[in-house]
């Protein structure tokens, strides 16, 4: 019997959602993200929403699986901008992912404190947030994250060659068919231009069973048990590993406890256990279990968002285009200003979420990008944007910069 | 008179126009009574204001657009759907059965809203009919020969009915004859004007914080007052005002009103890479709409076709010189501005750009423009209408 991991990894995240910003406040309020607590984007009170109906069940599930099957072994991916609201709104979840740490089975991914693109914009300001929520990471669980992921799992060979010189194990990134070819994504590779870091690419055909088409009555897998599922995997000769990357919020939020996702996820380890050679493997430990079968060469840059697995979710419309370059025009200024709430508001507008609710791809269809916007249109969320951009140039020219 | 709104209840110049005319013919000795097609209140003192129907404002402005329908509560609980033209109807059944009553020489009708109403007070009384049109459908759908076919009937049949028809400019006159083949000499062109001692001076401590933050940063701003729909011409004049930034960045665009075109402006100014440098307000009332021209160092109007125009005149009286369409009624009246054809891209941004890099230029242009405003009057189109409803009186009574 060979062995086998499912590599859990789940992405835990929420931006600090613009209120209705207008003209007529830039320059007067500089409360970009204070929305009333009635408003579609008050970020207190969808944090509650999510703690409730996501948070709190998935964890409490979590240690219960933890404590009662040893094997059992996950990875998250918690930002900074979330890990502040559990502290500010929901301490009791904060405390909650604490627990899951502290069994020594959950291992913690390092990517940007505000979930932001800067790679491809700033790579000091990019380095900069890198450190920031390493530093996070370390006071709030007193780990220190070995594997990276870069927002939306955007991956090139630029990432890999900075993750490598960063000293990281591994880098996650989305196992789009094009980049593999006939290869599959169930094996550890090597980054070309690199040495020591390796690269766990997401099966995303099994992880979109569960994190997408998992309460889908006309799929005609529904539903979908963890027997089922874990037959599957069972069946798959043609593997050493099983990277099953989604959002955290797959549990409860975006499938909803009706739909079973958390009998599923009670299920899961005890049927994948069951079979001698099976087990479960954080990503670092599956970096360093398995050798490199292949390197993987990827000159563009991937994502794990829409068919076309690209940025252009976040940057593929000229809005998207104008609000984000605006918004790294005015690094140097920020950051000279050495104003710790500028900095700390210009970081928080970085959050990709921003540009993706501008997205007008299939606008007109109401699909996934519309359900996931607190925003009636992609140009109510650029109108909000511009209008904050606009009070930073505001603050910028009060302490006596030009702009 | 016939009239669809009156101020604070306008939803544009019809009413402000309505308004004035009234007051200066009232001060004429003209005895008038409005007929709205709604309740409310008004702090008018010159002529009696009637309500042709028991309904507040709100409930015309929800029929506001052609072939929509809403809900619509009559007195008797009664719940029923109703569009513009069911308004327009409703408006209609009232006027029969005020005429009854009422004692007038002559029926004064604006716009096609209230033309049925008028054609049927004709009918009933046989009074002579007198349309005043402030803008035809052409106008409002941007193109010649274009618009809702039933609003064009209703204008073309009123108008061929009509004893007189008033025009707000010789440029609207020209649509009428281009679009309905009325005869030249049965319209007479009166155009609007300006009541400068209505202007409240705008505040010191001015609504754009983040703009006068940017003048002092060297940035010029340009305006736009109006509605975000073709007629007006914003798609030209973005692309001219991307021309402008090109040349001198420190240049913004202040869009105020809303519109259905708002969503492609947004996109365009993206598209053009000039999202930084434009401003959109959404609509506007009171001292944000005040300062909006206040805080301008040059307003812009690049109407397709504008019947009248009553914006670059608050423009001036808010100390901002102005650039028009020559397809302006105001531009027949307004000597001291620059003006150009709405087609005219690389013009427009030309004239722009010239303003935003000599001061002098606005300066003079705004100096000499504010002699021609400060002896604007609505006085002077109260004595033509005056002498219309003169002769047309002793038409009908020989």
């Amino acid at each position: 019997m060979s062995a086998k991991a499912i590599v859990l990894y789940l992405h835990v995240h929420q931006p600090y959602r613009i209120r209705h910003y207008t003209i007529f406040d830039a320059g007067n309020k500089h409360d970009y993200f204070d929305a009333s607590h009635d408003s579609p984007t008050s970020n207190e009170r969808i944090m509650h929403k999510v703690a409730e109906k996501s948070y709190i069940p998935t964890n409490k599930k979590l240690l219960e699986l933890l404590h009662e099957h040893p094997e059992f072994k996950l990875s998250l991916s918690i930002t900074g901008t979330v890990l502040e609201q559990f502290e500010k709104y929901s301490p009791a979840t904060l405390r909650s992912f604490q627990d899951l740490v502290a069994t020594g089975r959950v291992e913690i991914v390092g990517e940007t404190y505000h979930h932001s693109l800067a790679f491809f914009y700033s790579l000091a300001e990019f380095e900069m947030q890198v450190k920031m929520h390493r530093e996070k990471i370390e006071q709030l669980f007193g780990q220190t994250p070995k594997v990276f992921r870069n927002t939306e799992l955007s991956y090139n060979n630029d990432l890999a060659y900075w993750a490598d010189r960063a000293g990281y194990k591994a880098v996650l990134s989305e196992g789009w068919d094009p980049i593999l070819g006939w290869r599959s994504p169930n094996y550890v590779y090597r980054p070309t231009y690199t040495n020591q870091v390796r690269l766990l690419m997401k099966n995303y055909k099994l992880s979109d069973d569960i994190a997408f088409r998992f309460g889908d009555r006309e799929w005609e897998q529904w539903p979908l048990t963890a027997d089922k599922f874990t037959h599957w995997l069972s069946e798959t000769g043609d593997a050493t590993n099983f990277n099953l990357f989604m959002d955290y919020e797959t549990f409860g939020e975006h499938q909803w406890s009706e739909s079973g996702i958390f009998e599923f996820l009670h299920d899961l380890p005890k049927k994948w256990l069951q079979t001698a050679g099976h087990s479960f493997m954080t990503v670092s430990e599956v970096a360093e279990c398995f050798d490199p079968v292949d390197q993987i060469d990827t000159p563009q840059t991937t994502t794990w968002a829409d068919t076309e697995r690209d940025l252009s979710a976040w940057t593929g419309n000229p809005m998207q285009q104008q609000a984000i370059r605006g918004l790294y025009e005015l690094q140097t200024n920020i950051i000279k200003s050495g104003d710790l709430q500028l900095i700390d508001d210009w970081r928080k507008l970085q959050t990709s979420d921003h540009f993706y609710y501008m997205c007008t791809k299939w606008f007109n269809d109401g699909d996934i990008h519309a359900y996931f916007s607190p925003y009636d249109t992609p140009y109510e969320a650029f109108t909000n944007f511009m209008n904050s951009y606009h009070d930073l140039e505001f603050r910028l020219i009060e302490k006596g910069f030009e702009v | 008179m016939l009239g669809w709104e009156l101020p604070p209840h306008n939803s544009g110049g019809l009413g402000v126009a309505c308004y004035h005319l009234c007051k200066a013919l009232s001060k004429k000795g003209v005895d008038i009574e409005f007929v709205l097609p709604y309740t409310a209140e008004h702090d008018i003192d010159f002529m009696r204001i009637n309500s042709a129907h028991p309904q507040d404002v709100e409930q015309v402005l929800k029929s506001g657009i052609a072939y929509d329908s809403f809900k619509y509560v009559k007195n008797s609980g009664e719940i029923e759907y109703i569009d513009i033209f069911g308004q327009s109807a409703i408006y209609e059944q009232a006027i029969e059965r005020i005429v009854e009553y009422a004692e007038f020489d002559v029926i004064h009708a604006h716009d096609w809203l209230t033309c049925r109403a008028a054609l049927r007070a004709k009918e009933l009384t046989g009074k002579p009919l007198i349309v005043h049109i402030h803008s035809i459908e052409s106008d409002r759908a941007g193109t010649n020969g274009g618009g809702n076919s039933l609003v064009r009937e209703i204008e073309g049949t009123s108008m061929l009915l009509a004893d007189k028809i008033i025009a707000v400019s010789e440029h609207t006159k020209q649509a009428i004859i281009r679009e309905y083949a009325i005869p030249s000499e049965k319209i007479d062109v009166v155009h609007n004007s300006f009541d400068t001692a209505n202007l409240i001076t705008s505040e010191a401590d001015s609504a754009y914080r983040y703009i006068s933050a940017m003048k002092q940063q060297g940035y010029s701003v340009i305006v736009n007052v109006g509605r975000l729909t073709i007629q007006k011409g914003l798609t030209n004049l973005l692309h001219a005002f991307q021309a402008v930034v090109e040349r001198n960045p420190k240049t913004l665009l202040l869009v105020v009103g809303s519109g259905e075109q708002y969503y492609e402006l947004l996109s365009l100014a993206a598209q053009l890479g000039i999202s930084k440098n434009v401003l959109f307000t959404g609509f506007l009332r009171g001292k944000k709409w005040r300062d909006a021209y206040a805080v301008a160092d040059l307003f812009v109007m690049p109407s397709v076709s504008e019947p009248f125009g009553l914006t670059p005149l608050e423009a001036i009286g808010y100390g901002t010189p102005v650039l028009i369409s020559k397809q302006s009624g105001v531009s027949e009246v307004l000597r001291n501005c620059l003006k150009v054809d709405y087609w005219d891209v690389d013009e427009m941004a030309d004239m722009m750009a010239a303003v935003v890099r000599n001061k002098a230029l606005g300066d003079v242009l705004l100096a000499n423009s504010k002699q021609e405003y400060d002896v604007m009057s609505w006085d002077k189109s109260a004595i033509k209408l005056f002498d219309v409803y003169h002769t047309q009186r002793e038409a009908v009574t020989v």
